[in-house]
């Protein structure tokens, strides 16, 4: 697939810079303030995984435009360990880090669309979309 | 065979001086350093070929270089510029050396080579770690300057102290506003700390956790924790994450978050001006008598 713009994840502030260009190309689509919050935030989230869990990867945005609607993508890729159980992380509370376990399932419910490919050993590959309403 | 070369590009200075002249004129075009006049571009150059041959002539480091080095870095000049010079120089003085040679086999041109590499590689590489080590030096210095900002607690009155956040929160700073709050709520015996978020660009469930386990440490040590200056769109993000905030008062904006900290001291802010004025209605109301 051809993104228009990656972003490095390995460092703890290389989440700011993804968050940064997200909420960049966001504003530039169109999206209003609370949507630019949530999608700064979602990146966030996804970003701040793939620090944690997998040590490095990258976040990249696409531009989407249908007939009727226009949106943004998300993809959050990495070559991590990758999860066992991918239904488990998408409760609520669950957490293998001490955190508040609100990080995947509170993405889902932030963005339109959500989708996680992950397989032990190999790496996760998650793709959020939202679209301007 | 290497001091005959010396001799032959000291003795020749002028005419290297020249092409390289015209080899960094023609690169500058694609310069982003557009801004420098031509006059300054011009004697920099100079002195820049002047330092380069000193150096060459003692077969060291000289004290100019440093110093010429320092300007360049105080200025803020490119490091671009010195290494495009430094090849420039090289590729000059190699050229001008073999048109003067008669001979040309690989032996002699390996030789040259060398030699070259040995007056340009030490320059280069003085230049490029004074460089880098003043930027080394900036960076550090900013680090100190950020965390000296990264958790302020102001005691703005007896038992009330607020925390102002701004920009974003990483695991280091979350730590020390952890640290700086329960410090300072011991040391200025606050009742209520409140935590102020207006500045803060992301509320993730990284950071709420954070705030939520600062407020829970406060709560521990006796004192109340205010989260104030959620801004509507950081409200709506919360809620969608599922981030349960409750256990402790969220307020819009500081004030609000103020006002209920002066309720829970027992204390409330009057105007002068109004009891003035009921000190005069009272007066009125004796004279009636």
């Amino acid at each position: 697939m051809d993104f228009q713009s990656c972003v490095t994840i390995q460092k703890e502030w290389d989440i700011v810079g993804a968050r940064q260009m997200g909420r960049n190309i966001a504003k530039e689509i169109g999206f209003g303030t609370v949507d630019q919050a949530r999608i700064a935030t979602a990146i966030s989230e996804l970003a701040r995984n793939i620090y944690l869990y997998a040590g490095s990867g990258e976040i990249c945005f696409e531009r989407l435009e249908t007939i009727d609607r226009k949106g943004i993508g998300i993809y959050a890729i990495d070559k991590g360990p990758g999860m066992e159980e991918v239904s488990r992380v998408m409760e609520d509370g669950f957490s293998t880090s001490g955190g508040l376990g609100a990080g995947l399932p509170g993405v889902k419910r932030l963005m339109d669309e959500f989708d996680i490919v992950s397989e032990v050993g190999k790496g996760t590959k998650i793709t959020v979309m939202k679209w301007i309403r | 065979m290497d001091r005959k070369l010396k001799e032959v590009v000291l003795e020749n200075s002028n005419t290297i001086v020249q092409m390289w002249l015209e080899d960094v004129n023609k690169n500058r075009k694609e310069d982003i350093s557009s801004t420098i006049s031509d006059e300054l571009f011009e004697s920099t150059n100079r002195e820049f070929v002047n330092v380069i041959f000193a150096c060459v002539e003692k077969q060291g480091l000289t004290k100019d270089l440093d110093a010429f080095s320092e300007r360049l870095i105080n200025l803020g000049w490119p490091l671009s510029y010195i290494t495009d010079g430094l090849q420039s120089f090289r590729r000059v003085t190699i050229h001008f050396i073999l048109q003067e040679s008669e001979k040309v086999d690989t032996d002699n041109f390996t030789v040259i080579l060398y030699a070259v590499d040995e007056w340009v590689d030490p320059i280069i590489n003085q230049l490029v770690s004074q460089y880098s080590g003043s930027w080394e030096n900036i960076v550090s210095l900013q680090r100190v300057a950020l965390q000296e900002l990264s958790a302020p607690l102001i005691p703005v009155m007896e038992n009330i102290t607020v925390m102002p956040l701004i920009g974003t929160i990483d695991t280091e700073r979350a730590k020390l506003i952890m640290e700086n709050l329960l410090d300072g709520v011991i040391k200025h015996n606050a009742e209520v700390v409140l935590i102020d978020i207006t500045g803060v660009p992301v509320v993730d469930t990284m950071v709420a956790h954070h705030i939520i386990q600062a407020a829970e440490a406060v709560r521990l040590i006796g004192s109340t924790c205010i989260l104030v200056g959620i801004r509507p769109e950081i409200a709506q993000t919360i809620v969608n994450l599922g981030i349960d905030l409750s256990k402790f008062p969220t307020k819009s904006s500081l004030r609000k978050g103020f006002q209920t900290a002066l309720e829970l001291t027992n204390r409330k802010i009057i105007s002068l001006q109004e009891t003035d004025q009921e000190i005069g209605k009272l007066l009125d109301s004796l004279d009636k008598e």
